[in-house]
């Protein structure tokens, strides 16, 4: 509390030159938007040279303001409005720097601010791309970069003062504390604008009326650097999800869920089209509806998350002026960029010629599985607002109908994807790939009829989920032994691009997390009661005792903490600490499910409230394989990382580096 | 960000309460079972995208017990469910009913699976079949220059 007043001068200093600094990155975002652009038609070289001196500054300038904001919230500047009402001098540290972007003003900074990054990073590793095309990629970025800086300081300016600071903040939602989700607005923010520099690269190159190999080999790693990012945003909120909320559900088909799923989903399938546009130079046109398509899903996710349009009941962020603006940016870009598709999509001819058996068609395959999936999954989202405006009908679209109606093309793309990742380029022959894999297919196959005749009687879902994630690793290890040649070389292996590597891992990790959730929902366990003190009860041979039952004060919380013992036989396997917390200052409780995470099953407990009898009630699940589905996601993005890394890419980038010092600490 | 109405949401309900209570569950495990089946697939009404199974609303509590009520009473799955939908809505089903318009929900998929496989079939058939020609016939000067570079 002291800093606020002690500090108070340096500090609000430091907040007025923050938002001077974002009214300055906007100027140059308007320039770096407007003079490259005409550079390049014209072919005046000094204008286009412009473009990458102003991405270094708008990203520095952007970065400033930000630090400026995260300033005012780690030294608790209660002078500024948003600093009052999202944060408290009590709070730990994380919190008050992840505080920053933790409400709607500071997310949209932090939005904008990892826009310039990656204009930024264009300008600064994009030595190798012609000096228009580059031009034009960092005006349309930066164009972007604009809309959100007017949206910024027009509807959302975190730098708003307060005419009588008060003497202490409204504090962050407690939920909301917490280092998992510290860290999942970030790195979903990374995932969605990174499609940003795939959506310039598509408008640029449209601009151009060029579309070759090399094109596809620079877009490709910034989708891949996106899609990587959004992977790991959204294993974060799910995991959140899963410890935090309290009764282990990890993806609740939410709206703001699909908001970041249907980007995914899409890039995803960019980042396998854009192969075939580097190594075949097909689907060109398609590749480059994808790319804005994919970033026109993050806009309607930010839309969908920002305007409460889907909440209209409680919404949160029910502010319209804001949700018309994002609508009018949504409208803008990818109404134009699709304006300019229809336009110049006929000069993008396609060269590579190949057979209806081929790791293309394979590809056409996955794009189609991947980009109908995401449309049932937004038509699902948005039914029920057409239900209301056309048919008059208030009805709920909920986890039941996703289930049944988006998991086929997922288990159509599991048992297509091992056949169509061994398939050769051109031509291939189905009869060659389905007799590669016949020691994979019968393997997973008797494993899943296996685990069907243990569990007798169950759903098939657990068995269902063995055989895809079984047939999809061993898939893709059959793919990589096959690389070594008829010899058996294995040495050979260890030789491979790493963009093989990458795609064993990820595909690894798709199948890892395929069966998880099939295992997680079919095997289960669940236990209710009311628990009395120092009696021991059984859940799915377990033994749980409840001990005792404690209040515990935490830095701006009180909790009551149970002790519960977990043994299996005789062998006492951990002691749980499940809570329920209060937060005094918002006035709000929260549950800390205690988890005892394990290989093969997580022991999740969960205390609730004191009964008259003296008893507790506990909620007691084992849920099987739970972290696997994390583990898969994470072997995901580490095969996007493995396959980003590969020689061509750092070739294809050039070798020009960052100054040292260019990018800050923030 | 993407949780954060969720999370309002559900904090600002958030009664010290719990989702199925022990006072709930049923004594024929069998029923009870059926419930918690059928309860998935209801809304808590107040709650945001929730289901009452899940919800630790007040009024998701009352739509637990009444559920099994008529449980209890001898209904079976669809009458439970119809019952509860005459007084609330349809809003209540988490998993949208067939009819009417919502047909157009349940065949979107299907049918945009249809258009993109047909278009992703013309499509792979017209790179199969018309560029074949230009990849394999050479003119007669290329075949003799080809043998040429070969000999060299």
């Amino acid at each position: 509390m002291a800093a606020g007043r002690s500090g108070g001068y340096i500090s609000g200093m430091v907040t007025e030159l923050g938002h001077f600094a974002l009214i300055l990155a906007f100027m140059v975002a308007i320039v770096q938007m407007v003079v490259p652009m005409v550079g390049a038609q014209k072919r005046w070289t000094s204008w286009m040279a412009v473009a990458e001196p102003a991405a270094g500054i708008q990203f520095l300038l952007t970065a400033f303001a930000f630090a400026a904001l995260v300033w005012a919230f780690v030294t608790s500047d209660f002078s500024l409005r948003l600093v009052t009402l999202n944060s408290h001098s009590a709070k730990p540290m994380l919190y008050k720097i992840s505080g920053t972007w933790g409400n709607h003003e500071g997310s949209m900074l932090l939005w904008v601010l990892i826009v310039t990054l990656f204009g930024a990073m264009a300008a600064w590793f994009g030595g190798g791309l012609p000096p228009a095309l580059k031009a034009r990629v960092l005006a349309v970025q930066s164009a972007i970069a604009v809309a959100f800086f007017a949206f910024i300081l027009f509807t959302s300016n975190p730098f708003l003062r307060l005419a009588v600071p008060p003497f202490d903040g409204q504090d962050l939602n407690p939920l909301l504390q917490d280092p998992g989700l510290a860290f999942h607005p970030p790195f979903l923010y990374l995932g969605y604008v990174g499609l940003s520099m795939a959506f310039s690269f598509a408008v640029a190159a449209l601009i151009e009326g060029r579309v070759d190999a090399a094109w596809g080999r620079w877009v490709r790693p910034w989708t891949l650097a996106a899609w990587i990012f959004l992977t790991i945003g959204i294993a974060l909120g799910s995991w959140w999800a899963y410890y935090e909320l309290g009764w282990g559900g990890f993806w609740f088909w939410d709206p703001v869920e699909n908001a970041s799923f249907m980007p995914w989903l899409l890039a995803a399938a960019l980042l396998h089209s854009a192969i075939v546009v580097e190594k075949r130079e097909a689907l060109k046109s398609w590749t480059i509806l994808l790319a804005i398509l994919a970033f026109g899903f993050s806009l309607i996710g930010t839309f969908i998350v920002r305007s409460g349009l889907l909440t209209s009941v409680h919404a949160f962020a029910n502010d319209p002026e804001r949700g018309v603006f994002i609508l009018i940016i949504l409208g803008v870009f990818t109404g134009g960029a699709l304006t300019l598709f229809a336009a110049r999509a006929q000069e993008m001819e396609a060269k590579g010629v190949f057979s209806v058996v081929s790791r293309e068609s394979a590809l056409v395959l996955n794009n189609i599985l991947l980009a109908v999936g995401c449309f049932v999954v937004f038509f699902g989202t948005l039914w029920p607002i057409m239900a209301e405006m056309f048919f008059d009908r208030k009805l709920s679209v909920g986890a039941p109908f996703f289930n049944a109606a988006f998991t086929p093309f997922m288990v159509a793309l599991g048992l297509a994807l091992p056949l169509g990742a061994i398939l050769p380029w051109k031509r291939g022959r189905l009869g060659r790939a389905v007799y590669a894999l016949r020691y994979a297919f019968f393997l997973a196959l008797a494993l899943a009829i296996l685990v069907w005749a243990l569990q007798s009687g169950r759903s098939a879902m657990g068995p269902v989920g063995l055989f895809l994630g079984a047939w999809i690793t061993f898939g893709a290890i059959v793919d990589l032994w096959s690389r070594t040649g008829r010899a058996g070389n294995f040495g050979r292996i260890l030789r491979l691009p790493r963009a093989d590597w990458g795609k064993a891992v990820a595909h690894t990790g798709l199948g890892v997390t395929m069966f998880a959730i099939a295992g997680l929902m079919a095997w289960e366990v669940e236990d209710i009661r009311v628990a009395r003190l120092g009696e021991p009860f059984e859940v799915g041979g377990f033994t749980l005792t409840l001990e005792k039952v404690e209040r515990v004060q935490g830095p701006n919380y009180f909790s009551t903490m149970g002790s519960v013992i977990l043994e299996k036989g005789d062998r006492q396997v951990a002691v749980l600490n499940p809570e329920k917390r209060e937060y005094p200052v918002s006035r709000m409780p929260t549950t800390e499910a205690a988890i005892d995470y394990r290989f093969l099953r997580d022991v999740y407990v969960v205390i609730g409230d004191r009964q008259d009898d003296g008893g507790w009630t506990v909620r007691t699940y084992i849920k099987p394989f739970a972290n696997w589905i994390w583990a898969g996601s994470l072997l995901m993005a580490l095969g996007g990382l493995l396959s980003l890394s590969d020689r061509r890419f750092r070739v294809a980038a050039g070798a020009r580096q960052a100054p040292a010092g260019g990018v800050p600490a923030e | 960000m993407k949780r954060l109405i969720l999370i309002l949401i559900v904090s600002l309900l958030a009664t010290p309460l719990w989702a199925v209570q022990p006072d709930e569950v049923l004594a024929d495990p069998v029923l009870e079972q059926r419930a918690r089946d059928l309860s998935k697939g209801l809304r808590c009404l107040v709650c945001r995208n929730e289901s009452i199974d899940e919800s630790n609303a007040e009024l998701a509590r009352d739509l637990r017990l009444l559920l099994r009520e008529r449980l209890v009473a001898g209904d079976s799955d669809t009458q439970a469910i119809d019952y509860i939908v005459d007084r609330y809505g349809e809003y209540v089903l988490l998993k949208p009913t067939t009819t009417g318009a919502n047909w157009l929900l349940w065949l979107a998929g299907p049918l945009m699976l249809l258009v993109a496989a047909g278009m992703g079939w013309a499509f792979v058939r017209g790179r199969s079949v018309a560029a074949a020609p230009a990849e394999e016939v050479l003119s007669a000067e290329e075949q003799e220059r080809l043998r040429r570079i070969l000999e060299e």
